[in-house]
Order: C-alpha cells, then sequence, then structure tokens
C-alpha cells in the first residue's frame, strides 16, 4: 500500500512538473515575429544590431526559456571545475567555496553552542542569566552584523564565516539549552542513586537523552547558514555561489540567476537530508 | 561568407560598410575574433616598437605635465638645471621611459604579488585590460585583479590592506583621507582613470520630460555618496533651479540595480557609469538623456590608486604598477584600439557584458535609445592626469552639500591626495624650488571654474546646503 502510494505521489510530483514546464514555456514564447518589416534602412538596421537585435531574427526576451535554462545548466555542468583566474570560476568550484565557508563558521558554531547550551541547560540560574541576551542578540539579522564585522575583524573572508558563525550558534545553543533540561527526572534519579559521577552523567546520560533535540538545532542552523551564505556572498563578492548569483546580476542575466537558485536549493535540500539521517541515527526509540 | 553582405536577400539592406558598424572595410573585420584573438592582437600592437615609442613618451609627458602642470615652469626649469638633470629628478621618483634600462639594477621591486580590486564598469578599462594583455607581468609584477561587489567594499578592502592598490571613485580618496565617511586612512590618486564615460540615462515614458526643470518629484540613483556621478547630478539639477536634496530624491544603488529598479518603475533615472547607461538602451528600458561629457567635457570619474603607506613602503613596486596602468591608459586613448579593447574586456572574468554594448560605450558610436544612432567619439576617454583643480572642485562639491563642514584648506589636501610622487621633495633634495601645483581651470556648464577661488566659487551658488 504505502508502495503504491509513493508511486502515485511520484508519478503527481512528474506531472506537476511537466505543466510547470508547459506553462513557463507558453509564458515565454517569443512574440510573434513578423516585426522585421522588409523597409529596414542600413541605419535603422544598425540601431537594431545594437540592441541586440539581428534584423530579421526575433531577440530573446528577458526572461529565459526552459531550453535556454537547460543548455545553460547543460553548460555549467559539463565544466564544473574549470578555474580562468580569481573571477571566473566553474560552478563547483562556487560551491565549494560556500560549503567551506559554511561548514567552517558552523562547526565553530557547534564548538561555543554545544558546550554552552549543556551548562545553561544543566544549571537553572545561568538559564535564566543568559536569557535576556540571547532573546535580545538571536534576532538580529545575520547580514546585520556584517558592516561590524568587516570593521573590527578587518577581513572580508573571515567576516563571512564569522556571520554564519553567529546565525548558526542561536538555534543550537537554544536547542541544546532545552534538551538537555528537558531529560527525564527519573533517569538523572536513577544516576544519582548509582551515585554516578557528574562527568559520567553528562556523556552517559544527558547527551544521549538530548541529541535529537541538540541535533534538531543544528539541523536548524544549517539551513539558515545556507541561507545566509548567499546574502553574505553576494554583498563580500570574490567567491562562492552568492559571488556567482552577484556577478550574474550584474550582467543582468536571469538564466544564470536561476539556474543559480536551483542549484542553492538543492545543495540546501542534500544538506538538509543529511542532518535528517544523522537524527535518525541517534534518536532512541522507547 | 556571402551571407555577410546577402546582396541578393529582399529582406535586408545591401551593407557595404563593415556590419560591426566600424569605419572599416568588411575585409579587415574578423567577425570570429574572440577575447583571446583580441587580446592577442593588442598585444601585438603593444609590442610594437611604434607604440612602446608612444607610450613611453606618453608616460613621460604625462609625468613632466603632472610635475611642471605650466609649461612656461617646465621650460624654466629645464633651461635652468638641463635635460639631463630634469631626466634625473624625474627618474628618481618614477624610473620611466628612457630610464628602463637604468631602473632594472635599481628598481628591486619589493612586493610582486598584488592584488588590485575593480568594480566592474568601462571606467576600470585601463587597470583591467593591462592584466590580460601582460603589462603587469611586463613589470615584473604578479597581479591579480578582483571584481569586487561595490565602492563601500572597496574602501573597506583598501581601509583592511587587503587590496594593494585599487579602482577608486576620483572622490573616494579624498573622503578617506579627511576620514568622511570612514576613519581617515591617508590615501592617494595616482591616474585618473577615465574622463567623460558617464551618462544620465531616463525611464522610457519620460521622453517628454528633456527638460530638467520637469522633473520635481523625480527619484534618482547615483552609485555612491562620494562620486562624480553625485557631484555632476546635484549640480545639473541645481542649474535647472531643482534642490537635490529636497525637490529630488538621490539613492545610492548598485549599478546593475539601477537598471532592474528603472525596468520596474522604480526610480526614474540616474547618472552611472556606463555600461549600465547603453545597458539600459540594449534593453529597452531607457534612453539616454545627455551624456557627462557635454555638462564638463573632460571630467575625471574614476582613479586608480592605493594608500599613502603602500606607496612609502613600495615605491618600486608602486613605480612599476604606475607604468603598467599608464602603458593601459596610452593604449586605451587610442580610438583604433577601442573595439578591440571591448572584446578583451567583455567576457565573464572581467566586465561581463555583452560586447555589443561595450562597443558601443567605447567607440562612441552608440544607439540613444530614442531611435538615433549618434557618433561621439570622445564620449569616453583615458586622460590620466589626476589636476588637483579636479581634486579642488569635488572638495568644493563635497562642502557645499554638506558632506565637509568648516574650512577647508583646499590646496593642502588636493596636493596631498592627488598626484602623489613625492616629486616636490625629490626636487627639493636637488636643491630646486618645487614647481607649483596643477591647476588649470576648468569650464563646467558654461561656468569657468577657478582653483584658485573655490570660496568665490562656493558663494555663486544660490541652491547648496552649507551651514
Amino acid at each position: 500500500m504505502p508502495k503504491s502510494l509513493n508511486f502515485k505521489a511520484t508519478l503527481v510530483s512528474v506531472l506537476l512538473l511537466l505543466v510547470f514546464l508547459a506553462a513557463w514555456q507558453l509564458a515565454t514564447l517569443p512574440a510573434a515575429g513578423g516585426a522585421a518589416g522588409p523597409a529596414v534602412s542600413a541605419e535603422q538596421a544598425e540601431y537594431l544590431k545594437m540592441l541586440g537585435k539581428d534584423p530579421g531574427a526575433a531577440k530573446a526576451g528577458g526572461f529565459p526559456t526552459p531550453l535556454q535554462m537547460g543548455q545553460t545548466a547543460w553548460r555549467h555542468l559539463a565544466n564544473p571545475f574549470y578555474d580562468n583566474g580569481p573571477n571566473d570560476k566553474g560552478i563547483a568550484i562556487q560551491l565549494g567555496f560556500s560549503l567551506a565557508r559554511v561548514g567552517l563558521g558552523f562547526l565553530l558554531a557547534c564548538m561555543v553552542a554545544v558546550p554552552l547550551g549543556f551548562v545553561i541547560g544543566m544549571s537553572p540560574l545561568l538559564r535564566r542569566a543568559f536569557d535576556p541576551f540571547i532573546q535580545v542578540l538571536k534576532p538580529i539579522s545575520p547580514l546585520a552584523w556584517m558592516p561590524l564585522a568587516l570593521y573590527t575583524i578587518k577581513d572580508s573572508s573571515i567576516s563571512g564565516i564569522f556571520v554564519i558563525f553567529i546565525c548558526s550558534v542561536w538555534p543550537m545553543l537554544i536547542n541544546t539549552a532545552f534538551g538537555v533540561a528537558s531529560v527525564k527526572r527519573e533517569w538523572l534519579n536513577v544516576a544519582s542513586t548509582l551515585e554516578v559521577n557528574p562527568l559520567r552523567k553528562a556523556f552517559q546520560v544527558i547527551l544521549p537523552a538530548a541529541a535529537p533535540t541538540i541535533l534538531t538545532g543544528m539541523r536548524i542552523s544549517m539551513g539558515i547558514a545556507w541561507l545566509v551564505i548567499v546574502a553574505a556572498e553576494m554583498l563580500v563578492g570574490g567567491t562562492g555561489i552568492g559571488y556567482f548569483v552577484w556577478n550574474e546580476w550584474n550582467n543582468l542575466s536571469l538564466t544564470n540567476v536561476i539556474f543559480a537558485i536551483l542549484v542553492i536549493g538543492i545543495v540546501g535540500m542534500l544538506l538538509d537530508l543529511a542532518f535528517a539521517q544523522l537524527q535518525k541515527a541517534v534518536t532512541y526509540v522507547e | 561568407m556571402s551571407d555577410r553582405f546577402s546582396p541578393y536577400d529582399a529582406d535586408r539592406p545591401l551593407m557595404l560598410k563593415c556590419s560591426c558598424g566600424g569605419n572599416h572595410a568588411p575585409a579587415d573585420h574578423h567577425p570570429e575574433m574572440n577575447a583571446d584573438g583580441a587580446a592577442a592582437e593588442l598585444r601585438r600592437r603593444s609590442l610594437s616598437s611604434e607604440f612602446e615609442a608612444y607610450s613611453n613618451e606618453f608616460i613621460e609627458a604625462t609625468l613632466v605635465k603632472a610635475l611642471f602642470p605650466q609649461d612656461e615652469v617646465r621650460r624654466r626649469f629645464l633651461r635652468a638645471v638641463g635635460k639631463g638633470t630634469a631626466m634625473a629628478a624625474i627618474a628618481s621618483v618614477l624610473p620611466v621611459g628612457t630610464m628602463q634600462a637604468m631602473a632594472q639594477d635599481k628598481g628591486q621591486l619589493e612586493k610582486t604579488n598584488l592584488k588590485i580590486g575593480f568594480i566592474p564598469i568601462t571606467c576600470a578599462t585601463p587597470l583591467i585590460m593591462a592584466h590580460p594583455l601582460g603589462f603587469y607581468s611586463k613589470e615584473g609584477l604578479n597581479v591579480e585583479v578582483v571584481k569586487t561587489a561595490g565602492w563601500a567594499l572597496i574602501r573597506d578592502k583598501m581601509i583592511n590592506k587587503e587590496y594593494d592598490a585599487t579602482h577608486f571613485l576620483s572622490p573616494m580618496p579624498l573622503a578617506i583621507s579627511m576620514g568622511v565617511g570612514s576613519n581617515p586612512v591617508p590615501m592617494n590618486v595616482a591616474t585618473i582613470q577615465n574622463t567623460n564615460g558617464q551618462a544620465i540615462t531616463l525611464a522610457n515614458k519620460h521622453k517628454d520630460k528633456r527638460d530638467p526643470k520637469m522633473w520635481k518629484g523625480f527619484k534618482f540613483a547615483v552609485p555612491f555618496e562620494f562620486s562624480m556621478h553625485n557631484f555632476l547630478l546635484r549640480y545639473y539639477v541645481a542649474e535647472a533651479g531643482l534642490n537635490p536634496d529636497t525637490d529630488i530624491q538621490i539613492r545610492v544603488v548598485p549599478p546593475p540595480e539601477m537598471v532592474a529598479n528603472l525596468r520596474a518603475g522604480n526610480i526614474d533615472g540616474y547618472l552611472g557609469p556606463d555600461p549600465f547607461n547603453q545597458r539600459a538602451v540594449y534593453e529597452e528600458i531607457g534612453f539616454l538623456h545627455l551624456l557627462t561629457k557635454d555638462l564638463w567635457n573632460g571630467h575625471p570619474c574614476c582613479a586608480f590608486g592605493t594608500s599613502t603607506e603602500f606607496i612609502q613602503k613600495n615605491p618600486n613596486t608602486f613605480a612599476a604598477l604606475y607604468r603598467s596602468v599608464l602603458t593601459a591608459a596610452a593604449m586605451a586613448r587610442d580610438p583604433k584600439n577601442r573595439e578591440l579593447i571591448a572584446k578583451v574586456i567583455a567576457p565573464q572574468a572581467y566586465l561581463n557584458q555583452p560586447e555589443t554594448v561595450l562597443t558601443q560605450v567605447l567607440t562612441g558610436r552608440f544607439a540613444d535609445g530614442l531611435g538615433n544612432i549618434k557618433t561621439v567619439p570622445d564620449r569616453a576617454d583615458f586622460d590620466p592626469i589626476p589636476w588637483q583643480s579636479m581634486a579642488v572642485w569635488m572638495l568644493t562639491q563635497m562642502k557645499r552639500w554638506g558632506y565637509v563642514k568648516g574650512d577647508i584648506n583646499y590646496k593642502q589636501i588636493a596636493e596631498k591626495v592627488f598626484l602623489l610622487t613625492d616629486a616636490k621633495k625629490r626636487m627639493a633634495d636637488l636643491g630646486q624650488k618645487a614647481p607649483e601645483g596643477a591647476y588649470p581651470k576648468f569650464t563646467i556648464m558654461g561656468k569657468v571654474f577657478d582653483a584658485a577661488k573655490p570660496d568665490e566659487y562656493l558663494k555663486s551658488f544660490a541652491i547648496n546646503k552649507m551651514a
């Protein structure tokens, strides 16, 4: 039964995609030609050429057709690793830069947020003491930190990593604290009865119990980090998928921008899937 | 290729002139020539002895002219010390031209791996093309030209020393040196990158509003506060009787977003850098109201500069850099190279723009968006001399619009920031009286600007924001 449901869902998905592509194709059909009248003087022909129109052929509209999209995607994917100097690199290299930045910032955030969240979760006093700071800092848009980071850190790529760090910290911190604080009382009582030392209690009772919540925090953080990196790289430039989007926007090339959007979406989905798998691995079923 | 002319095709005009629009026979044109081919051809031209002599002379003339803006002073100096001493004096500042052989052994480069920032606009042409044409490597420099996302970032990366030198908007080094809008860090303008080359673009719906008096309530975009774009737009509307602070709105918008905002009807026009004026025409959403050349013919726009600290620490590297950019400027000035230059800087690594748009900007034969083809060969030009009177003019405008308050020592700031060789010190070492600064007069919208009387000039404007 679930198998046939899966099959049907896939079918509907494919159908939706086809409808979407057809609508796209229809919406971007070039306006019916015939504009190129026979009486074009040399001057007019030159003028048309200057507007990027070949006399006789219809100029491709601003919005790309699915076919153009496909060609662009193929062109980028066929050669993802080329490197023509600092301003022109293949899509895979750009993605690599972005992923490295996200990874580094995220790792730093883990190193701060998980231990800190652990401590905050275990101590009601600290929880209350930290709360106002977390509440104020949490809603700040990561990009609002960028000017401050550029000014103080004085290095644009480290600033980018810092922005990833600052946006990843909060969900992990809050989730870790929450997970640690809501470990079942009976388990802690049992541990106390058995006179387990605090370190062992932390690693063998609390950590496994809180792990699914901690990973939820990480998953949320990763989602946000991937959202932020594109915006940050558009601001800072240089390398990365966000820079790619900016560069193509500079060229007013929608086709390439849409391609980049698709790539960003797919990579984001893969990252999320990876964390979902991790979450499954640590979830303990009673 | 018979289809290039199609003499028997009733639907196409018979084009005997080259189809690229260039003023040459079709046989001279190589439509299949790509960026690499164009770069190779330009490199070949740059290696010709004719160009080498020309560019050496150009560089030397530029330096001498910058040192001795008044010909009379130059001649007096030459007569007093003789050619040899004069050349030695100049070479001690910047080993150039005929001194190159000498420069080899004395000019040990302090730093060879350099990072230079640029914003992808045609103003950056010399700075960019020096890279593919090998002008940097010829001087022994390994330069990375890095495309940068915005002017504020250029400022920050210069202050942070991530870049060794950079493409600037020419008022930026003044603002940064004075600490207006940032920390004060002494910066220098080594050369002006380009002159002219900007335009006021209006949305197509304003085709009937060609008189700026009708612009009340318009929303305009400029790329940065400390830019010639901002100053010229303010000047232009103020001459028409509008107050740029209250009658119109001026926003700081990155150039590609100017085009998109114009399309969306979010702004009515902009005074922006090319190719984005021509790009609006190409996208058929705007037209060229006027070229900034018509406001001030030969006005500076972007500059090539670096921090004073970099020059002091790396004088020979700076000299080599200076020479490469000047060689590129010499090449870019020649109209016959412009079409090839458009090909060289069009690819993704540099401007990432349609070649035809760049060709129109650089050759000055362009569609104006109103159905006409215009020919203005000096629409964009590349005159590298950073006259200090230009700096004084910028300072008057910064004061006029309230960016700086109080008294300004115009000449002192101008001489500290613009030009930049420590020429004067060297000349003093030689026991020579340093030449007067470089203050030719300019005519801006019919009004003569005399850098000797900046305050009187300022007082002559009815519309201003001086406290």
